[in-house]
């Protein structure tokens, strides 16, 4: 009875999608204050149904009900209780019903914040919202009903595929989700914008601080996603451009070059269609991502669930939502006002300049990670894009994004004069070329592309600390800092700041690991002591271990340096009883200089096992960096100027038909 | 008008994805019968993985049914497949493997790092082997018979239940059949 009260929720919060997608519309199109002010409570309705209905699956999963045929092909009695809330979302029907839940929880917190906006503004994003939300609540009804039931009932579910027993992989879903879905946010305020046609620095000020927080997520998860591949794949990579790893940079890409694009957009006006151009983007590329992972299109390790039907339906959707928000764009975007000139060096052409730069990124990986279909639809032959592709793309493309990343917040706005700059950058580019040179010279390292990363990592940070020194040449000390930060205006320069530092710190991460990290694949007896760069590694053997749900064979290997013993690690090689599938666990000693990661081969006569060592110098900064370039979106969303006091002038000098429409809410 | 024309390049370029996307759901490997299937394997000739000086060729595969894996190291997937690939092995299913676009280094060191299930390993480094084989992304398996005619592909990781549904069915039925 429970798992059907799931199912009806499901279809009410369908059918209040509906009206939340028709009325409010309407309402603001043909000036109804009562079908306008319908808008936030439906939104908050169809919220609570869908909260109701995820509660119901997670209850299943809880209580073992394995007469829901989900629960009973991917829960378990013996999966550990914080498994069994991840197994909600571990497969397709749960994670479409995250989603949507993600969306509708988006569309309440639209709904909650907005209350300074105009009414008609704040009903049709919200009605673009509800739009979106009919479509995957159709998709998950028709086509992939989570709650369906399965007679006879089994005694024992068929289990959590091992790989997402994980914690890693057990948040980096939501987080992914919330970054995914919250793109919708902006996607809703540029299309209300195109009905509207009221494109102006407003409607960039009020999108800007929610493609912030979706941007924040999003980075989030896939830092999250990247260090979750590093420990449980046993490889000691972090990035594997799998298609369903580049299904979640690809939005990541576009909605940088937005949230730049915005910033110009509210403080100068200009780039107008650009930014509308971006905002309909990076959502398009979160819906394709989703299409790529749940079509089965591209086979992947990520494509746990696939199937042919419905992918043809969410590329149905796709066209309906894409098509018809670019042909909204096409009708609209000639009568675009153009927004404040700016020279040819100015901080917009930069900015510009970067934005392409992203842009291109992101058209190539989107072709790279289609590449495969592309010559099989032509029937060109077989190709497999791999690594040397990416990653030729990244050493192109990635060096002149960063000359201007370091560049641009020491422009000046609208116009440069071009000496002042070289004499503000004059510091910071000799310090970094030679730093290159010197770490490019036979003596160090001899190679160029470390001297190259390490120039532009050092450019980044010294051209960081000048913009600083400059923001705060007349302001004192730490207290002045503090007020600086707590300023209007403020954070979104801090948040940009601290960002920055974070594409630094990757950037060292990246360049440390790739070009000095060391491993070494070996035999090993027990009692054997086998040395790798500073470290000795001794093997003490193995010994079986009982899990919750598995059986693994857990080995000891301690590890010394100057004879001192640093760490002792216990990789264990796993068998998951139901699925009886192996997995290795690596063990790792982590460090902010070094990790040290040890991962169990096969087994071999004597005791003997195969070993994989590893000695990863700076690994830690790749996520680092992710860390703190997810902590500058927050800074910068935190900005107190997107907090009320300009929008509350606003709303005292609307027109008196506002002023009805918002008495007609209250 | 032209104007309005230039802003529907955005459009226009999503339409050809779509249809691209299209075509690719069509395409969906996973349910389209290799043209392959009942007819003779490709003939190919290559070096072992583990002995560049000596060849192999298909004519090795002949009289008895075998498995035919296409696999490299680069491939996360074949991570994930190899535990089968090991257990099959450990069965007495006879196992050939097409080592693809790989290094060989690489490949020799998996092989001694999560065990070796093959019998021997072809190493086909520019690929043409594997287009002939029409191998469409890797892993892949062929089902091989003892006349060295395909009878069956598995496209993608191997798992529990495509091994008892379809391979070992099959293997055992084309085991007791002579002919």
């Amino acid at each position: 009875m429970i798992p059907e009260l799931g199912q009806f929720a499901l279809i009410l919060a369908l059918c209040l999608a509906i009206i939340q997608a028709i009325f409010p519309l309407i309402g603001s199109l043909n000036r109804t204050p009562g079908w306008v002010a319908l808008a936030r409570p439906v939104a908050w309705g169809q919220f609570v149904f869908l909260l109701l209905s995820f509660s119901v699956l997670t209850h299943a999963f809880l209580v073992n009900d394995f007469s829901v045929l989900y629960v009973a092909q991917h829960g378990n009695t013996e999966l550990p209780t914080i498994y069994k809330i991840s197994a909600v979302w571990g497969a397709h029907e749960g994670s479409l019903l995250l989603w949507v839940l993600i969306l509708a929880g988006w569309t309440v917190a639209v709904a909650s914040l907005t209350r300074d906006l105009p009414e008609e503004v704040v009903a049709r994003v919200l009605s673009v919202m509800g739009m979106i939300s009919i479509g995957f609540l159709s998709f998950l009804l028709f086509t992939s009903n989570p709650f369906e039931r399965l007679f006879p009932v089994p005694v024992q579910g068929g289990d959590l595929n091992p790989l997402l027993q994980d914690f890693g992989l057990a948040v980096h879903p939501p987080m992914l989700y919330m970054g995914y879905v919250g793109m919708s946010v902006a996607f809703s305020f540029a299309i209300a914008a195109l009905i509207g046609g009221e494109l102006d620095s407003a409607w960039a000020r009020w999108s800007r601080p929610w493609t912030l927080v979706a941007w924040m997520f999003l980075t989030i998860g896939i830092t999250l996603g990247s260090w979750w591949a590093y420990y449980e794949l046993g490889w000691g990579g972090w990035w594997f451009w799998d298609p369903v790893e580049n299904a979640s940079f690809m939005p990541w890409l576009a909605g940088t070059a937005l949230i730049h694009s915005l910033a110009v957009t509210e403080k100068r006006g200009a780039f107008k269609r650009w930014t509308v151009l971006l905002a309909l983007l990076a959502f398009s590329l979160s819906l394709l991502g989703t299409f790529l992972v749940r079509s089965g299109v591209l086979t992947s390790v990520h494509s746990f669930a696939s199937d042919p039907t419905r992918g043809l339906f969410i590329l149905i959707f796709l066209l309906i939502v894409i098509g018809g928000s670019l042909f909204l764009y096409a009708l609209r975007a000639p009568s675009i006002s153009r927004g404040g000139g700016f020279a040819n060096l100015s901080r917009e052409s930069m900015l510009l300049g970067n934005n392409l730069l992203l842009l291109v990124i992101t058209a190539l990986v989107l072709l790279g990670t289609l590449a495969p279909l592309l010559y099989d639809a032509f029937q060109w032959g077989k190709i497999s894009v791999g690594f040397p592709w990416f990653t030729s793309m990244f050493v192109i493309f990635t060096p002149p994004l960063i000359v201007l990343m370091g560049a641009a917040p020491l422009t000046r706005w609208k116009q440069q004069d071009p000496v002042a700059l070289l004499r503000s950058l004059r510091l910071a580019l000799g310090i970094s070329v030679a730093a290159g040179i010197v770490v490019a010279l036979p003596m160090s390292d001899g190679s160029v592309s470390t001297g190259l990363a390490v120039a532009l990592s050092v450019w980044l940070l010294t051209t960081l600390l000048i913009s600083l020194q400059q923001r705060l040449k007349h302001k004192s000390g730490v207290g002045g800092l503090l007020a600086d930060i707590a300023s209007r205006g403020g954070r979104s320069y801090y948040g940009m700041w601290v960002a920055h530092i974070g594409i630094a710190v990757f950037v060292i991460g990246v360049t440390v690991v790739t070009q000095f990290d060391v491993e070494k694949d070996v035999r090993m007896s027990p009692g054997q002591e086998i040395q790798l760069n500073d470290y000795l590694f001794r093997f003490d053997g193995t010994v079986n271990r009982k899990g919750p749900n598995y059986h693994a064979q857990r080995g000891t290997i301690r590890v010394f340096r100057e004879g001192k013993e640093v760490a002792v690690l216990h990789p264990e090689k796993r068998t998951y009883l139901v699925q009886s599938r192996p997995m290795t666990e690596a063990g790792i000693d982590a460090g902010f200089m070094r990790d040290i990661y040890v991962s169990l081969g096969e087994p071999l006569d004597n005791g003997d096992w195969a070993l994989r060592l590893y000695y990863k110098p700076f690994v830690r900064w790749i996520w680092l960096g992710g860390i703190l370039i997810a902590i500058g979106g927050l800074l910068a969303a935190s900005d107190p100027r997107y907090r009320m006091r300009v929008l509350a002038r606003l709303r005292s000098s609307r027109p008196p038909a506002d002023a009805i429409a918002a008495e007609g809410h209250a | 008008m032209p104007r309005f024309v230039r802003y529907l390049a955005p459009l226009v370029a999503f339409i050809a994805l779509a249809g691209l996307l299209y075509k690719g759901l069509s395409l969906d490997p996973r349910h389209l019968p290799s043209p392959l299937i009942d007819k003779p394997a490709p003939a190919f000739s290559l070096p072992l993985l583990q002995q560049p000086e000596t060849l192999i060729s298909n004519a090795d595969f002949k009289g008895q049914v075998t498995l035919f894996n296409v696999w490299a190291t680069w491939c996360v997937a074949c991570r994930q497949e190899h535990p089968l690939l090991m257990q099959l092995a450990k069965q007495g299913v006879p196992i050939y493997g097409l080592n693809y676009k790989d290094k060989r280094d690489d490949a020799k060191r998996w092989l001694q790092m999560y065990g070796n299930p093959y019998l021997a390993n072809a190493f086909d480094a520019e690929g043409r082997t594997g287009i002939d084989w029409g191998v469409y992304g890797t892993p892949e398996t062929f089902v091989v018979d003892k006349q060295g005619i395909i009878r069956f592909k598995h496209i993608g990781p191997l798992t529990n239940d495509s091994i008892k549904r379809d391979i070992l069915p099959l293997l055992k039925q084309l085991q007791e059949s002579d002919g």
